[in-house]
Formats: C-alpha cells, sequence, structure tokens
C-alpha cells in the first residue's frame, strides 16, 4: 500500500475572509493529519455509474441548440506523471447568459430552454477527456458591493481513491474578473492559481465549428519514497 | 511536488452536476444487516447547511454514497458496518473552498484512541432507531474533527 502525496500549500484555505460564505463555515480549530490507510488509498472508480456517450456533449441534450458560443474542452487527468484511466469526470455550469438551471439562481438572466449544463465523461487509456459546451457567461453573487464571477465550468473528479477526490472550477484566459475574484483569489499561489485557466488551443478548435480550449488536470500521486544518496546537495 | 491542481468550492448549484438518483444507498434496499446513517450538518451559528454534499466511502464492503442535504441541514445514507471500523465522509458545499474530510467510527480503534479525548467523541456513530446517529458541525463549540487526508 503507498500513501499520496501531500497538497500542503496548493489549496485555498478554509477560512478565506474575502469569501463571504466561509466565515461560519470553516473549522476553527486545525485539520488533523490522516494517515493513509486502505481505506484512503482506494476509491469508487466509477461508484457504478457509466455515463452514456453523449453526456459529453452537452450541447445536444434537448431538441434545439442551446445560445451561445459553441466550445471544446479537453485535456489529461495525471497523477505522479501517469495517466489517470477510465475515471469519471463531472462538469457542471451556467448558461451563456450566466444562469444556472437551477431553483437557487433566480437572477434576471434568462435560461435557455436548450441547455441543463450537465456533462459526464469518462477519461481513456491515457487520460484524456473531451466534451462540447456552450461558453458560460459570468453572473453576479452577493458576496460584496458589484461582485460578478468570472466565467467557469465545475469539474469533480473522483480519481482512483478517496485521497484524490477532487472538486474544482476552470476559468477562461484572459478574463478581467479572475483578479477581482475571492474565490479564484483564495488560492494563496499565483502560479498555483493558474493552473486553473484553461488555455486557448488552436489545435483542438474545429473549422466552422468551435473554439477549443486545454485544461488538464493533476491529481495527486504515489508519495515519492526517499531514495538513498539523495540527502546530498548538488 | 507535481503541479497539481488546486480545489474550488462546489458552490451553491452542485446539485446540477453531482445528484445520483439513489445515491444515498451506499449498498442497495434488503441488504442483511444494512442501517441508515442520519445526521444534521450545521454552522458556526448553529443553523442547519441546506445545500451541501455528503458523500461516503467505506471498504470490506467497498461501498460510496453521494447525498445533499436537505433543507433542514439533515442526510440519509444506507450502508452497512465497514470492516474497519469506520468510513470516510467528505463533505463539499457552498462556503467550502475544499471539501472537509470526516471518519464515521463505528468501533474505535488505536488512531482514534490517540485522538484529543475532548474532541474524539465527535467522531462516533451513536446508535439510533433505524441505524446510527452522526451529526456534522463544521465551526464552534462542538466543531466536528476534520482530519487532513
Amino acid at each position: 500500500m503507498t500513501a499520496f502525496e501531500r497538497a500542503a500549500g496548493i489549496h485555498p484555505p478554509h477560512d478565506s475572509p474575502g469569501y463571504r460564505s466561509t466565515a461560519r463555515r470553516h473549522p476553527s480549530q486545525p485539520l488533523i493529519l490522516l494517515p493513509h490507510g486502505p481505506t484512503e488509498v482506494t476509491g469508487p472508480l466509477l461508484g457504478g455509474r457509466r455515463p452514456d456517450p453523449s453526456d459529453n456533449d452537452l450541447t445536444r441534450q434537448h431538441s434545439g441548440e442551446p445560445q451561445g458560443q459553441r466550445i471544446i474542452v479537453h485535456g489529461r487527468v495525471l497523477a505522479g506523471g501517469r495517466p489517470v484511466r477510465t475515471t469519471l469526470v463531472e462538469v457542471w455550469q451556467a448558461n451563456a447568459a450566466g444562469r444556472y438551471r437551477h431553483a437557487a439562481d433566480n437572477w434576471p438572466a434568462p435560461i435557455d430552454p436548450n441547455f441543463t449544463g450537465l456533462g459526464r465523461i469518462l477519461t481513456d487509456e491515457d487520460g484524456r477527456y473531451s466534451f462540447t459546451t456552450i461558453r458560460p457567461g459570468a453572473y453576479p453573487w452577493g458576496n460584496h458591493d458589484n461582485a460578478w464571477r468570472p466565467a467557469h465550468i465545475h469539474f469533480s473528479l473522483l480519481g482512483e481513491a478517496f485521497a484524490q477526490r477532487l472538486i474544482t472550477q476552470m476559468y477562461f484566459p484572459d478574463d478581467p474578473l479572475l483578479a477581482l475574484d475571492p474565490i479564484f483569489q483564495s488560492i494563496p499561489d499565483e502560479r498555483v492559481r493558474g493552473r486553473l485557466v484553461a488555455g486557448f488551443d488552436l489545435a483542438a478548435t474545429k473549422p466552422e465549428w468551435a473554439l477549443g480550449y486545454r485544461f488538464d488536470i493533476v491529481l495527486r500521486g504515489p508519495e515519492a519514497t526517499p531514495m538513498e544518496g539523495d540527502d546530498h546537495d548538488d | 511536488m507535481t503541479e497539481l491542481t488546486p480545489a474550488q468550492t462546489a458552490g451553491p448549484f452542485l446539485h446540477i452536476g453531482l445528484l445520483w438518483p439513489g445515491g444515498e444507498y451506499a449498498v442497495p434496499a434488503g441488504t442483511p444487516a444494512a442501517f441508515w446513517l442520519r445526521g444534521t450538518v450545521r454552522d458556526g451559528n448553529g443553523d442547519p447547511v441546506g445545500d451541501a454534499l455528503i458523500e461516503t466511502w467505506q471498504i470490506e464492503p467497498d461501498a460510496f454514497a453521494r447525498t445533499p442535504t436537505r433543507p433542514d441541514g439533515t442526510y440519509a445514507v444506507h450502508t452497512v458496518a465497514p470492516g474497519p471500523g469506520y468510513l470516510d465522509l467528505s463533505i463539499h458545499a457552498r462556503g467550502l473552498l475544499d471539501r472537509l474530510v470526516t471518519r464515521v467510527y463505528f468501533t474505535p480503534d488505536d488512531f482514534f484512541t490517540g485522538l484529543d479525548p475532548a474532541r474524539r467523541e465527535t467522531l462516533i456513530a451513536v446508535p439510533a432507531d433505524d441505524g446510527f446517529r452522526f451529526d456534522i458541525h463544521l465551526q464552534g463549540e462542538h466543531e466536528t474533527v476534520f482530519f487532513d487526508v
């Protein structure tokens, strides 16, 4: 049994005052280090849920096409430098106007009857995933005066082990709202934050059809075992 | 450290992406010795957290559940006793920039015994009518022990 590497300094702190909802929801006591045992190094894999092949196209889930800029989002899921194969990627997002199809979202932007905003994809043997959707819109939220969330797509990954479970958000390049967003900015290290910004990908762009974006995801890999002779400084 | 991808909150609309029909059944209805694990999630004000997602993972047998909290903060998972005596539980929600992880103990082990006696009781599944009760306090006087997994 191999433990997974630790992610110190990577994830945002639970207590993040700029994001107001953390105020009464963050633990006040420090987290206690949990050594990885057989429960943490195993996981639900597919959880018994295999998506339909059509679940990777969010523009074809209704009788008509949704409004908005059609895009293709693709990338690889990796851990410890190796592909994470046949793992479930779940995505959800707002429509082109920035409205979620959710009872709790009621700001005055239109619902799109042809857009649900849910996709499910399995990675292939190289850890690759790809889905077609429309670019989501930015939307206002009540966090502070004139607060707007940058356009984003939510990603959920089960990985291969409980220790690898990850929920995150993918953003778009050159979005001026990123600099103002307390959720994106909650990640302390600028270079680490940058990993959540997809790259425009001309090679994945389909002529006369859709813009391409690339978003790779790196989950925790096996903990590095110290090698003999590693203790000298080069 | 490799180029690990950082977490972000699942947000208030996680239900669009993460609900599975029957997701609360870690084991199917009718499984021998199955029971309900029920609880309420509360914030630092003692208010119910009605927009969270609870996920449980256990081994012996392998079983996974995923279920949203109801508006009154309650959740319920249908499962059986895990071989090691505990299961792992994740909470995802608006206001949680990364998941919170705790353990639900049915049988204490050495790791449990090594925890602060004043706080470790928050990890015990309490026998109830149709199974066990496990309330979760994100913050405050009765704060649940959460782990850096």
